[in-house]
């Protein structure tokens, strides 16, 4: 099968359990978002993908074949990470050319033209860039890499509002023009929900959606009125969350809505609110 | 155009109402080349999936159609089918829901066609 198979992926820090009997499967030729809080998990998980931790228990295939050093299958995802991989004395030329003998696929020129986007200043050592900068550089490489599985683990952190949107739209661009498989693993669920065609949301190590985001986003809606006409409305309904200002309440309810009384208003629910009060502590 | 998320109505179909007032307004015209799924997406930050979406409801109305390898053309009278189509909406879209909201502040039919009158 073309595509990443996390098979009942279960990952202890010593006696602290990060990941428990995680199972997705990420299809080829998608944008996924791995949504989930600080903590969640969502780095472990990037982290077993790519081979730099190994699970506890379970397994992943990328393509069919285990990731656990396989170099053949593991030469086919690149990830873009916090942590740095290439020696820091480089510039980024040297850094386009280390990419480009380990990935065959890189597109030089495209990295060069996306260095000038961003305006990336090519004589500074990577080690004197700024935290922005910092993640730029490697996100260029992400995006000019070619692989067939790219990871971004928190992709726009410490990058300003207009390097953001430049990275979404270069990240759609290069998608439609060349396919391939995006996973953007963040806690910024707005900001990419339009660009995710399937989520996979994990909380405390646990796996809780994994869904069309569409789907996902037609599955929920909010309702809203008095407390007391709401809450009559939602009895008997899977109750997702809740917000209440005074008297006025809002409650987050998953399917669709029906038979819905005066007085009551009825409003889609945004990714990020739905994100929000199924990882919500202590609601489950 | 602001995409808007928390709208009712979901992102492929505000994103095709989008082209269809286009094409209403004349912006793009009968005959004329309509932006590549690509473009709207990138435009618009959304997958390219959502804009194909998009496109493919009004080429299956038969207002845009695809000329392979060159792109997507607006079809000759798609604006008379547009409006001839919102023309028929327009009693749900808005004849209902202003009668509602009228009645919800206690005006009746003639206040509100007085204020027709007025405008």
């Amino acid at each position: 099968m073309r595509g990443i198979e996390i098979k009942e992926v279960t990952k202890y820090y010593g006696k602290h359990k990060a990941l428990e009997n995680i199972s997705v499967n990420i299809e080829y030729g998608k944008i996924y978002g791995l949504l989930g809080r600080n903590g969640a998990g969502k780095s472990t998980l990037v982290n077993i993908i790519s081979n730099r931790v190994f699970a506890t228990k379970g397994e992943v295939l990328i393509d069919g074949e285990p990731a656990k050093e396989n170099e053949n299958a593991l030469s086919k995802v690149f990830t873009v990470s916090e942590q740095n991989f290439l020696p820091v004395d480089m510039k980024f030329r040297e850094a386009v050319k280390l990419t480009k003998s380990f990935f065959p696929s890189f597109d030089e020129e495209y990295a060069l033209k996306l260095a000038g986007m961003f305006e990336l200043d090519m004589k500074k050592k990577l080690a004197a860039l700024s935290t922005g900068y910092n993640t730029i550089y490697k996100v260029i490489l992400g995006l000019a890499v070619g692989t067939d599985y790219v990871i971004f683990d928190e992709p726009v952190l410490g990058l300003d509002a207009n390097h953001r949107e430049l990275f979404y739209k270069q990240l759609i661009e290069r998608y439609s023009e060349q396919g391939g498989t995006f996973i953007i693993s963040t806690h910024l669920i707005d900001e990419c929900a339009s660009l995710i065609e399937r989520a996979v949301i994990i909380d405390s190590g646990k796996l809780i959606e994994d869904c069309d985001t569409e789907e996902l986003l037609a599955g929920a809606y909010t309702v809203t009125g008095s407390a007391a006409a709401a809450d009559a409305y939602a009895q008997g309904k899977e109750i997702i969350g809740s917000d209440a200002v005074g008297g006025l309440k809002s409650i987050y309810i998953k399917g669709k809505p029906e038979n819905v009384p005066e007085g009551l208003e009825i409003s889609k629910a945004s990714l990020q609110n739905i994100f929000i009060r199924l990882t919500e502590k202590g609601q489950k | 155009m602001e995409l808007r998320f928390d709208s009712e109505k979901p992102i492929f179909q505000q994103l095709s109402d989008w082209i269809a007032d286009n094409i209403i307004r004349g912006a793009f015209a009968e005959g004329s080349q309509i932006p590549s799924t690509t473009e709207i997406s990138v435009t618009y930050k959304v997958n390219p999936a959502t804009a194909l979406k998009a496109v493919n409801i009004l080429v299956d109305k038969g207002v845009i159609y695809k000329k392979r390898g060159l792109g997507m053309f607006v079809s000759e009278g798609a604006c008379e089918m547009l409006i001839k189509e919102r023309q028929e909406e327009f009693y749900g879209s808005y004849v209902k829901t202003m009668l509602e909201e009228a009645e919800k502040l206690g005006l009746t039919k003639q206040d509100l066609i007085n204020m027709i009158n007025k405008a």
